[in-house]
């Protein structure tokens, strides 16, 4: 493992990823379906839609329809891949994803597409940074977030295999590939992926966040601060084993996330160290509904980048 | 933002439109649609960024509304028997906007921060940073069950206002929307008007093609609304259908529009749903709407 990897200028919309790879699984299993809501393009369907016009499910803007016409999918043996915008998918049709998807133990890949605050100046409405909470509180459901094209794809490949009712980030906002060459797969459910062995702390992060960590890394390991980046694809279950092993080998924990504080990756975490091994954490994500600006602009504002998690890494540490 | 000017070099009253005489009123709102639109087309252009299609459709019924039939007004905005103008298509709110700073909400030069960096004229409209903004819209399906329930509110209180709702078409696949429909229907809510952008294009494609919802008139009559169904590009078509008798029920004008209506490369095309014009594209719009 290397002490610390820099990122990339290369980035990349994660959407593109996932059209590739779902024309690819659909060319290999006929049950592989995708569901929409007058999402096309914006879900980066329109390869898929001219390779198989038939498979493509289009109910118009009715999310709730939406979910429930793929559970009905899912019933008779299909494979749904639900393509819709985060903050519609995830808080207009929550009780279908509830009732119709995870209790009723359906395979169905639900995937929100943009989310964190990837619509920038579109504003609050269009923000999906309740999502994880949203989804982690339902029981029976699988909570992915991954951080790069490759990891999108490696999560879908696994989607299709484990049958499993899923929710899925696919990231909008350009990010560089954080996936290490030398991982023989991208993504292990239910497994975070750590990059450095530094014993003074710890930041954990998921989606577009980590590659800002591991610049976070960098600038602190130029100041001789040693930490280890925790790239966490898997919300729920979380890796709690690793999350661990973190809390006793360094001083403390800074945890990361596009979205809000209240349930999503940094409650996951804090509740599994003060259960195991309580330890000091500081917990940066989306404090309020946000003014208007782009997403790179709100992420600054909310001190989402690397220099806001270098700041909380020497704050913990010193 | 630059006005172009009025005619007679003379500032419109527009606080005095909604006093003119029916025909005299639908010409003067036609002048006020001209600048709605110049002025959608300038913001999207600074922002780089809007709906310019819903915008320009829903231009003339909007600009009816606000200044040829309902009390909105700076003056009256805290004013609990004020009327209730709610854009449940949140997502052309640059039209909304426009029609605000027209009618003297903020200033219009204001409307050159759409969009930017902490601007109160953020892409979906915001109650609590904009007057005159009712409905923090933008998810689709939302302002009719605002609505009925402003609706219910004037009756409460004996207060009397008058709330319309303006939705897009595509936005009617939201069932949110029927529910409010039945539950206005069923209150006798006839305080209550929706206007319905039918421009016949949604975000991806045709609404005939994608979830059909014709015959939409009859839908609505047979949910227990008075139904006008007229051109909705024609102020004066606009002001007769806001006006009718509507027999003691909720009326729903299916107002029959050509999405990006006076820009002729943007009329009834489906990828200006919100692609921006390049800056020669701008210019031709602009001669468009001189
Ligand atoms: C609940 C919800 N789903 C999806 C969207 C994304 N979206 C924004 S505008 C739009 C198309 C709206 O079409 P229509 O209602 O016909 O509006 P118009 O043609 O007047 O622009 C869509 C799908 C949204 N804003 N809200
Ligand atoms: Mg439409």
């Amino acid at each position: 493992m290397n002490a610390h990897s820099s990122v990339s200028n290369e980035t990349f919309d994660c959407r593109v990823a996932f059209s590739e790879k779902l024309i690819a699984l659909a060319e290999a299993d006929p049950r592989i379906v995708a569901v929409c809501n007058d999402s096309v393009g914006s879900s980066n369907l329109n390869a898929f839609r001219d390779r198989f016009p038939d498979r493509l499910i289009n109910v118009g803007i009715a999310e709730q329809n939406m979910v429930g016409v793929a559970a009905g999918l899912a019933n008779a043996g299909f494979i749904p891949f639900v393509c819709a915008a985060g903050p519609f998918l995830s808080g207009r049709a929550t009780e279908q994803v509830k009732a119709d998807v995870a209790y009723s133990n359906y395979g169905i890949v639900l995937c929100a597409m943009s989310p964190g605050m990837a619509y920038g100046e579109l504003g609050p409405t269009h923000h999906s940074i309740e999502d994880l909470s949203w989804m982690r509180a339902i029981d029976n459901l699988d909570v992915l977030v991954p951080a790069d094209p490759e990891q999108t794809k490696a999560a879908m490949d696994w989607a299709v295999a484990s049958g499993r009712p899923i929710y899925m980030r696919v990231g909008r906002h350009k990010v560089p590939s954080v996936t290490p060459a030398d991982r023989e797969t991208a993504f292990t459910f239910g497994k975070i992926d750590v990059t450095g062995d530094g014993n003074d702390v710890a930041l954990v992060a998921t989606g577009t966040l980590v590659s800002r960590a591991i610049e976070a890394q960098a600038i602190l390991a130029a100041e001789g601060i040693l930490a280890r980046v925790l790239n966490v694809s898997t919300i729920k279950p979380l890796d709690a084993e690793t999350i661990i092993k973190a809390a006793k080998e360094t001083k403390g924990l800074v945890v990361a996330e596009e979205g809000v504080l209240e349930g999503g990756l940094g409650a996951a975490v804090s509740m599994t160290l003060s259960e195991n091994h309580p330890a000091k954490a500081k917990f940066l994500g989306v404090t309020s509904f946000a003014p208007t600006g782009s997403n790179d602009f709100l992420l600054e504002h909310f001190g989402l980048t690397a220099k806001g998690i270098a700041d909380a890494a020497r704050k913990l540490v010193g | 933002m630059t006005i172009s000017v009025w005619p007679d070099n003379k500032p419109l009253d527009v606080a005095a439109i909604r006093d003119l005489p029916e025909g005299e009123r639908a010409e003067q709102l036609k002048l006020v649609a001209k600048q709605v639109r110049r002025l959608i087309v300038q913001m999207i252009d600074t922002a780089r960024a809007g709906h310019i299609g819903g915008d320009l459709s829903v231009t003339d019924a909007l600009v009816t509304a606000a200044f040829g039939v309902l009390n909105i007004s700076p003056e009256t905005a805290d004013d609990p028997g004020r009327d209730r103008l709610i854009l449940s298509k949140g997502h052309c709110a640059a039209a909304l906007y426009s029609v605000l700073a027209l009618r003297g909400f903020f200033p219009v030069d204001d409307l050159e921060t759409f969009m930017k960096p902490l601007s109160k004229l953020n892409g979906h409209p915001n109650r609590l940073k904009v007057k005159g903004v009712e409905a923090n819209t933008g998810p689709l399906g939302h302002g009719l069950p605002i609505g009925v329930g402003s609706a219910v509110a004037s009756k409460l209180s004996g207060k009397n206002w008058q709330t319309f709702v303006f939705t897009g078409d595509g936005e009617l696949q939201e069932g949110s929307n029927w529910e409010a429909a039945m539950t206005a229907a069923h209150r006798k809510l006839d305080n209550l008007v929706v206007i319905v952008d039918r421009n016949r294009l949604q975000q991806g494609a045709r609404t005939e093609d994608t979830a059909s919802l014709d015959p939409l008139p009859e839908k609505w009559a047979s949910f227990g609304w008075e139904v006008a169904e007229i051109d909705g590009n024609d102020t004066a078509a606009l002001l007769k259908a806001f006006t009718q008798n509507r027999n003691g029920k909720p009326l729903a004008v299916i107002a029959n529009t050509l999405k990006g209506k006076g820009v002729s490369f943007i009329e009834d095309r489906v990828e200006w749903h919100h692609k921006v014009p390049s800056k020669e594209q701008v210019e031709l719009a602009l001669k468009e709407l001189a």
